[in-house]
C-alpha cells in the first residue's frame, strides 16, 4: 500500500514514469596508486599505532600469539588459515564452535578474540573482515582484546583497491566490516575512551 | 520568529557554561576536519566532493529506480523491505513483528531517522523496552532529551551532568571519572545486547546493487546491535540509496573526515541480509524499513531537492557561527544547524517555524564545508522567499510591505530622501557614538521593533555620504 504510494509520489515529484530508463550513473572513481609492499607495511603500522593499536611483523604468528595470550583465555575463528598456523591448538584457545549461543556466550567471557583478516588497508590502518562459516562476526567484537593475523600479500593500498578487488561484497557474505583501530568514544566532554563496546586493545600481526 | 524559538535562543546565550561547552567542542571538530581534508593530506578532496555530489544527484533524480533495485537486491539475499509513509507505520510494523516473535527487549544504535519519528517513545508506549546503545544517545535517553548535535548527540553534557544522570537513573554511586562512567554504561548495555531480541539501526547508506545497509560508527554498538540479536531492522530515509558498492570508496573518504576528522571511523559495516548458510552468527531475519516522512515533498523543486543529498556528517554545524552560539536545542526539530535550517521547513512545511531560514548570517561557511556540495546558503534564500510568499498570501506582512513600498518610493525622490535622512539623524537618541539598542516609542513599531529586538543600529553619522561627496 505505502510502497505504491511512495513510488508514485517519487515519480510524480521527479516527472518520471514507472520503468523509465535511467541514464548511466557517473563512472566509478577508483584510483590505485603504485606503492611497493614494504612501504605499504610501514604506512599501515604507522596508522594503526597512531590509533593506539599494536602491530607485530613475524614469520611465525603462532609464537607471537602464544606470547600475547599467555595465561589468558581466547576464542579463535574457525579459519583453516589459523588452524594451519597452529594457533587454534594453542593452550587456552577454543575454536571450531558452530553453535551461535555457545559462540556468543564464549565471546562474552574470554579475554581475547583471534581472527584472520581478509585484507588490510595501508593508508588508513584498516582491517577488512568478511563474515563466513570460517570467520565469525562476534570474535572481533565481544572480547576486550582482538588479535588479527594478516598475510603480507593481503595488504592493499586503500579503499579504492579493496573495492576494485571486491566490487560486490554482498555476493559471498552477509557482512563486510572495516575495522580502523580500537573501539572508542568521545561522547562525554570529547574525552577519548577506548573499548567502550568493542575491543579496547587491537593487535595486528603481519605474517611474512 | 516564534516566541518559543526566541526564548530558547536567549536561554542558550545566557548560559555561560553551555556557551563554552558548545564552542569548544564544535571548534575541535572543525579544526580536525580542516587538518584532514587539507591539500597535502587529501589532494583530491575537491574531486571527491564533486564525485559525491554527482552520485547523489543521479541517485535522487532516479530515486524510484534505485529503490526498486535496492529492494530486489535485499530480497535476493533473503531480507525484506518495508515501505512506510510515516512514524506511525514504522512503529506499527515493528510492534507487529515484536508481537509475532514474542520480543520485548530492543537494542538500538544511533539513528537520526528514528529520532525524527520518536520511535522509542512509540515503542515504549506499547510496553516494549527500546534501549539506545551509543554512549551519547544512552545518556540522553536516560535524561529524556533529544540529540544536541547530529554526530555528537550529548555534546552539551559535562561529566557532572552524566554523574547526576547515572546516580539518579542507574542507582550507582556518584562517579566523576569519564573513563569509569563509560565503563558503567558498557556494563549495563552489554547485558542488554546479550538479552535483546531485536536490534534496530539506522543507515548511513543503502547500496542498490548489493541490497546492503552501511553503518558507520566508532563504539561498536552498531555492530553489536546488528550482529547479536536474531532480528535486525534498519530504519532508513528513502534518500539514503546510492547505486553501487564501489561508490562507497568516494563517500567513505569524505564522511569521517568531515564529521570527526578521522580518516575512517573505527567500524564501517556493510550488511546485506540475514546470515548466510553456514555462517555461525548474525541475524536470522533482516528488514529494511524505508521511510518517506516528508521527503517526497522535496522532489518537485529542482533547486531545493539537493537538500536530500545530505550524509549527516555535521560539518556544517561545527563551522556555523549561528549554531555555535545558539546550540542544538534552540532548533525547532531534531535536525539542527544549517542542514536543519533547510530540511526542517521542507519536511514539516515553512510554517512550522517561519523564523528558521532567517536564523543565518548567510556567511556561506556551511556550503564550503559540505562534503556533498549542497548549496545550503542558496536553499536558505529560496526558503526565505517561500516564507515571505506564504506571509503575503496570508496577508500577514501588510505593514512590512507597506514600509518597503514607502521606502522604494522615497528612494526615487533624492531631495526628500536627504531631508528624511537628516530628520532621522536629528531624532535618533543620543548615545555618545555607541550603537542604538532601541528607538523611542513612536518609531519603534511592528516590524521595526521586531527587527531591533535582535539587532542594534549604528549611530547616525554626523555628515551624510551626500554631504561628504559634495565637499569632496
Amino acid at each position: 500500500m505505502s510502497r505504491e504510494n511512495i513510488l508514485h509520489r517519487i515519480r510524480t515529484g521527479l516527472g518520471r514514469s514507472a520503468g523509465e530508463p535511467v541514464a548511466p550513473p557517473p563512472p566509478v572513481r577508483l584510483r590505485i596508486p603504485e606503492v611497493e609492499i614494504e612501504s605499504r607495511i610501514a604506512t599501515m603500522r604507522m596508522r594503526i599505532e597512531a590509533l593506539a593499536g599494536k602491530t607485530e611483523r613475524t614469520s611465525d604468528p603462532r609464537a607471537v600469539v602464544a606470547a600475547a595470550i599467555e595465561g589468558k583465555t581466547a576464542v579463535a575463528a574457525n579459519s583453516p588459515y589459523l588452524a594451519a598456523l597452529g594457533i587454534t591448538a594453542l593452550a587456552g584457545v577454543r575454536s571450531g564452535i558452530v553453535d551461535r549461543e555457545e559462540l556468543r556466550n564464549l565471546c562474552a567471557t574470554v579475554d581475547v578474540g583471534i581472527t584472520s583478516a581478509d585484507y588490510a588497508l595501508a593508508d588508513t590502518g584498516t582491517l577488512v573482515m568478511i563474515a563466513s562459516p570460517q570467520e565469525q562476526r562476534l570474535i572481533s567484537l565481544l572480547p576486550p582484546a582482538h588479535i588479527a593475523i594478516v598475510p603480507r600479500d593481503r595488504i592493499l593500498t586503500g579503499l579504492d583497491e579493496l573495492f576494485t578487488l571486491v566490487p560486490l561484497p554482498a555476493e559471498g557474505s552477509s557482512s563486510l566490516v572495516l575495522i580502523t583501530g580500537p573501539s572508542r568514544t568521545a561522547d562525554i566532554e570529547q574525552i577519548l575512551v577506548r573499548g567502550v563496546h568493542g575491543p579496547g586493545v587491537i593487535t595486528v600481526v603481519i605474517h611474512g | 520568529m516564534s516566541a518559543e524559538f526566541q526564548l530558547k535562543i536567549l536561554n542558550t546565550l545566557a548560559d555561560d557554561r553551555l556557551q563554552s561547552a558548545v564552542y569548544t567542542a564544535t571548534g575541535r571538530l572543525k579544526d580536525r576536519r580542516i587538518e584532514n581534508v587539507a591539500a597535502d593530506v587529501l589532494p583530491d578532496y575537491q574531486e571527491l566532493r564533486s564525485q559525491a555530489n554527482a552520485i547523489k544527484k543521479h541517485a535522487i533524480e532516479n530515486l524510484d529506480h534505485y529503490l526498486e533495485e535496492f529492494e530486489r537486491s535485499v530480497e535476493a539475499h533473503g531480507g525484506k523491505v518495508v515501505w512506510c509513509k510515516d512514524g506511525e507505520e514504522v512503529s506499527d510494523f515493528i510492534l507487529g513483528l515484536a508481537k509475532e516473535r514474542g520480543s520485548r527487549l530492543i537494542v538500538k544504535s544511533k539513528s537520526m531517522t528514528t529520532e525524527e519519528i520518536d520511535l522509542n517513545e512509540r515503542l515504549e508506549h506499547h510496553g516494549l523496552e527500546a534501549v539506545e546503545t551509543d554512549l551519547g544517545e544512552y545518556i540522553l535517553q536516560l535524561s529524556h532529551e533529544k540529540p544536541y548535535h547530529i554526530v555528537a548527540p550529548a555534546l552539551h553534557k559535562t561529566r557532572y551532568d552524566v554523574a547526576e544522570i547515572f546516580t539518579e537513573r542507574l542507582k550507582v554511586p556518584e562517579e566523576l571519572v569519564i573513563e569509569k562512567q563509560t565503563m558503567i554504561a558498557r556494563g549495563v548495555l552489554r547485558e542488554k545486547f546479550l538479552a535483546a531480541d531485536i536490534g534496530i539501526s539506522g543507515a548511513n547508506f543503502l547500496v542498490a546493487d548489493s541490497g546492503a545497509v552501511v553503518l558507520i560508527e566508532n563504539e561498536g554498538n552498531a555492530r553489536l546491535t546488528t550482529s547479536a540479536p536474531k532480528i535486525h531492522i534498519a530504519v532508513a530515509g528513502i534518500e539514503k540509496v546510492i547505486p553501487r558498492a564501489q561508490d562507497l570508496a568516494t563517500f567513505l573518504k569524505l564522511l569521517a573526515r568531515s564529521a570527526t576528522g578521522q580518516l575512517l571511523s573505527v567500524y564501517t559495516s556493510f550488511l546485506s541480509g540475514p546470515k548466510r548458510p553456514g555462517e555461525v552468527d548474525g541475524p536470522d531475519e533482516f528488514y529494511v524499513v524505508l521511510i518517506d516522512n516528508g521527503r517526497t515533498r522535496l522532489l518537485p523543486d529542482r533547486g531545493k531537492r539537493q537538500s536530500l543529498y545530505c550524509i549527516r556528517c555535521g560539518a556544517c554545524l561545527n563551522t556555523c557561527p549561528v549554531y555555535r552560539k545558539i546550540g542544538g536545542h534552540s532548533f525547532p526539530w531534531v535536525y539542527s544547524g544549517p542542514i536543519g535550517a533547510i530540511i526542517t521547513p521542507q519536511f514539516m512545511g515553512v510554517q512550522h517555524e517561519p523564523g528558521l531560514p532567517f536564523a543565518s548570517s548567510l556567511c556561506g561557511a556551511c556550503g564550503e564545508v559540505c562534503p556533498v556540495k549542497i548549496d545550503i546558503p542558496k536553499v536558505l534564500l529560496e526558503l526565505r522567499s517561500d516564507v515571505k510568499k506564504a506571509e503575503t498570501r496570508d496577508g500577514q506582512n501588510r505593514l512590512e510591505r507597506l514600509g518597503f513600498r514607502a521606502f522604494a518610493w522615497l528612494m526615487t525622490k533624492p531631495r526628500l530622501f536627504e531631508f528624511v535622512g537628516r530628520m532621522a539623524g536629528a531624532m535618533a537618541p543620543a548615545t555618545d557614538g555607541r550603537w542604538i539598542r532601541n528607538l523611542p516609542a513612536p518609531m519603534s513599531i511592528g516590524p521595526v521593533s521586531a527587527w531591533l529586538s535582535q539587532r542594534d543600529l549604528p549611530p547616525p553619522p554626523s555628515k551624510s555620504f551626500r554631504e561628504l561627496w559634495r565637499r569632496r
